[in-house]
């Protein structure tokens, strides 16, 4: 025991966790396989094929097109909302800015389903407004900028914003030179890290976006939900293999600035 | 910022502020105030709220999404628990592989974990498919409860397992050592110890699974076209019977509840609680 | 304090702790303990004093049974060799550097929890809980949560868990390192006198050395995984083993020298000395220097002069470059840029083999 011998319990919880391990995962593989294969009931020796991947693209390239635009947009809002509200919260710790807080989390904390339909009650009327890809945008705006602020806000409070920015005005630099020379290099690493949240979580959100769609403006996870109700399993597989194609490299940025944000701490 | 007045300061606070308070109070708080006024105007009036405790359908409903949502919170803990603890206290080679593979469906939404359950336990799923050449008879469970159950853990347990593993290395080692040279078993140092250290990160990561599966969507829009829990059933009454007054109620209540677990585990475990998409 | 007075029912026999070849080797190929052998005396106070990384933290966690030693290294307490049990079974006292103390129990449930866990029954649990607690002088602390607590009660709250359940020896990792200096000092004299009344068996690791003296019957110093010294306080501050040792203890001077024909020359003094001829580096501690010695055999210049208070440290700087620090009286009045002669006793010089 004392030098970490491995008994029983080792193997069982180790294999205990190689089953939770084997759920998640298989179906991520078998997706990816049916998504390549001729057809899947019969199998992968039925031949491997990128006929079911070329035709999701020529169906639903649309999808993927409008979710990359809204999801930069999104970036681009929540930017120009969260990092200077972040700052505001940052220098101003009080019960005022406590509460702003808290309001600005609640569009996490209640359903997107909920959210979607005040949206709609609320501006459904404006036709123009209700038929555009700005609609769906303002939903993932809602949703994604706390993830922003939070972000941001997590960094700033680690580098004693306060000391800098005194640093700087002793030196005699203005509020506008401060925040541009002083705030906004030192938080570098919470933006990115909140600006990978937000791409990541714009791609693929669902529960907003189902109900603030409209036929002619469906973004991926919607065109994906399409798919898995009326298509046959080949092409879902190949629809979600394209989706990963697009997540993953997001996914693995985002945990690279993670590592490198712990590695500097 | 020494060098600006008080007055000018709270200015600038103000105008930084204003245009994320502006999109806010437009597009959430007032949205959120017609949804619960538009409860209470339907047909029935304010009673669209009582109906929902009072009428079997919806109050089934919603005893059902609970009761669904407290199961996988317990299922969820108790493999995070397991799994969690197990990669934070050994190291061995491969052990960063699993990792990975735990927390890869992070960014899964739920449609995607939807149809990763049809894989799994769909009519031409992987468990259908393995109890046919051991039983004889393919075991199909995807559009069923237990389907929705699968679906929800899969969704959770990468979430949980982070909250988990980053508390649990937290942990400064030498309480653990300190009991054991008290003489505590292996057993008893997690049990007085180790789980007692971690209960805040539970009752937050709890929390956050049980509010996300009660608001769920994706899910159960891939799976549950028979089952009514309560975000389908919300999607029913407002697409097919178009009772906007209903489902105005129902979301109004869904997001109140879900709000209020979060703010009551918030307010014990004290760190930052948040549902996830 | 009550220590001595109310120590009576937690004295235990002394047991002697044994070290045989032990060495460490850890996973990743890092040596952190050449191969050991060390008796300590039973109800003797040992203490390990080194710097970081020097191995005097691997030893204790060996003797603790956190740590298994290498292949053939064996531990014994008393007759009974305790290599293969792990810590749990050893029956051992352990302080910890940051306390330890389970944050989910008060004051008196973290004292209780070495004997809840040998199943003491209640009544009994909770009169040594109350009598330990006396004996610390906390016992109006009991119900306190351990966030109420400040840095030195905490420290006293994890001395009594520790020592409550009666252990064989007892086990301290740097106690007072997190505490600020005035605590530390407050706290030592009290781990002193406990450690006398109890005459309990103590491994005590320090990077310290005041720590070291203060409590220490014998010191183990250490370096780089290997035993420099070890003997009394006394041993190691007159009569270091080697040059590491003589200066990691105090403060030490290194005096530029020649031997030529086997006469030592440093400055104007000449000594018959044994030794291999050419330049040689003698010791001298600062308390041994003579200021403004008629007989002085060195002639330097002042650069700081530091009034301490009882003393004053001066700081001169010899023709050769070097400087060699003096503490003088508190009294004595020098500046500056004085010119000043130094002399010493040469008894009082060591030369000592350079391992390092």
């Amino acid at each position: 025991m004392a030098g970490g011998s491995r008994g029983p319990a080792f193997w069982g919880q180790l294999a205990f966790t190689l089953l939770v391990c084997l759920m998640l995962v298989s179906p991520i593989v078998l997706s990816l396989l049916a998504g390549v294969t001729q057809n899947y009931f019969v199998g992968i020796r039925s031949g491997v094929t990128l006929r079911w991947v070329e035709e999701v693209l020529r169906t639903y390239s649309g999808t993927i097109l409008l979710s990359v635009q809204i999801a930069f947009a999104c970036l681009a809002c929540t930017l120009l909302l969260g990092v200077p509200a972040a700052y505001v919260l940052s220098r101003h710790q009080g019960r005022a800015t406590r509460l702003v807080e808290e309001l600005l989390v609640m569009p996490v904390a209640i359903p997107g389903l909920a959210t979607a339909l005040a949206l709609i009650i609320t501006y459904g009327g404006f036709g123009d407004f209700r038929r555009s890809w700005l609609f769906i945008l303002v939903g993932h705006v809602l949703f994604t900028l706390p993830f922003m602020v939070r972000a941001v806000l997590a960094v700033m409070n680690s580098v004693d914003l306060a000391t800098l920015e005194e640093g700087a005005a002793s030196l005699g630099a203005g509020f506008v030179r401060r925040f541009f020379g002083v705030v906004l290099p030192n938080c570098m690493p919470g933006i990115l890290a909140g600006s990978l949240m937000v791409v990541t979580l714009s791609i693929g959100e669902f529960n907003l976006t189902w109900l603030l769609h409209t036929p002619l403006g469906k973004t991926l996870p919607v065109g994906l939900a399409d798919a898995y109700a009326s298509l046959r399993i080949e092409i879902g597989s190949a629809y979600t293999l394209i989706f990963f194609v697009i997540i993953i490299p997001c996914l693995v940025l985002m945990q690279a600035v993670a590592r490198r944000g712990a590695g500097s701490k | 910022m020494p060098s600006i007045l008080p007055a000018r300061r709270t200015l600038l606070a103000v105008a930084l502020l204003a245009p994320a308070a502006a999109v806010f109070g437009a597009f959430f708080l007032l949205p959120l105030a017609r949804l619960f006024a538009l409860g209470g105007g339907g047909a029935e009036g304010w009673g669209a709220y009582a109906a929902i405790l009072v009428e079997p359908r919806y109050f089934e409903s919603l005893i059902q999404t609970v009761l669904l949502s407290a199961g996988v919170t317990a299922v969820t803990l108790a493999i995070s628990c397991v799994s969690g603890l197990f990669l934070v206290r050994n190291r061995f080679p491969g052990r960063s592989l699993l990792v990975a593979v735990l927390t890869f469906p992070l960014v899964f939404p739920g449609v995607v974990i939807g149809f990763m359950v049809i894989m799994l336990a769909g009519r031409q799923g992987l468990i259908g498919t393995v109890t046919e050449g051991l039983f004889g008879s393919r075991l199909v469970f995807a559009y069923s409860m237990a389907g929705l159950f699968l679906g929800y853990v899969y969704f959770s347990v990468p979430r949980v397992i982070l909250t988990v593993m980053a508390a649990a290395e937290k942990l400064d080692p030498q309480l653990a050592e300190a009991a054991r040279s008290l003489g505590a078993s292996p057993w008893q140092v997690t049990a007085h110890v180790v789980l007692p250290a971690l209960k805040p990160a539970f009752l937050s990561a709890g929390a956050i699974c049980f509010a996300t599966a009660m608001g769920a969507f994706g899910t159960a829009f891939t799976l549950a076209t028979r089952i009514d829990v309560l975000p389908m059933l919300i999607y029913t009454e407002f697409t097919l019977q178009a009772n906007i007054a209903m489902a105005a109620a129902l979301s109004f209540v869904l997001g109140a509840v879900t709000w209020a677990v979060l703010a009551l585990a918030r307010s014990f475990a004290g760190s930052s609680v948040a549902a996830a998409g | 304090m009550s220590a001595t007075a109310k120590s009576d029912s937690f004295r235990v026999e002394p047991v002697p702790v044994r070290l045989e070849g032990c060495s460490k080797t850890f996973g990743n190929g890092a040596r952190a303990l050449e191969p050991l052998d060390l008796t300590i005396r039973g109800g003797e106070t040992m203490v390990f004093l080194g710097p970081s990384g020097c191995g005097k933290t691997t030893t204790l966690r060996l003797i603790a049974g956190l740590e298994s030693p290498d292949p053939g290294g064996r531990v014994f307490f008393g007759d009974e060799d305790v290599t293969r049990l792990p810590i749990e079974r050893r029956n051992v006292g352990m302080v910890f550097q940051s306390y330890a103390l389970f944050p989910n129990m008060n004051v008196a449930q973290n004292v209780a929890y070495g004997l809840r866990v040998r199943s003491v029954e209640r009544r009994q649990r909770d009169r040594r809980v109350d009598e330990m607690l006396a004996m610390m002088q906390m016992a109006d602390l009991a119900g306190r949560r351990i966030d109420q607590l400040s840095g030195g009660q905490r420290q006293r709250v994890a001395l009594a868990r520790a020592l409550v359940v009666r252990p064989r020896v007892l086990l301290l990792d740097e106690p007072l390192t997190a505490l600020d200096a005035k605590l530390r000092d407050g706290l030592r004299l009290e781990i002193d006198r406990l450690l006398r009344g109890l005459g309990i068996t103590a491994v005590y690791v320090t990077h310290d050395q005041g720590e070291a003296m203060a409590l220490g019957d014998r010191i183990t110093v250490m370096a780089r995984g290997r035993v420099a010294q070890i003997g009394t306080p006394q041993d190691i501050y007159f009569r270091p083993a080697d040059a590491f040792v003589a200066e990691f203890i105090g403060t030490m001077n290194r005096l530029p020298a020649r031997v030529d024909d086997g006469i030592l020359q440093i400055g104007s003094l000449q000594l018959p000395w044994q030794g291999p001829a050419g330049t040689t580096t003698v010791l001298i501690r600062p308390e041994d220097v003579r200021l403004q010695d008629d007989d002085g055999v060195l002639t330097g210049m002042v650069s700081v002069a530091v009034f301490l208070g009882d003393r004053t440290r001066v700081v001169v700087d010899v023709a050769d470059g070097s400087s060699i620090i003096v503490d003088a009286p508190g009294r004595t009045s020098v500046a500056r840029g004085d010119t000043v002669r130094l002399g010493f006793d040469p008894a009082r010089l060591l030369s000592l083999p350079d391992r390092s």
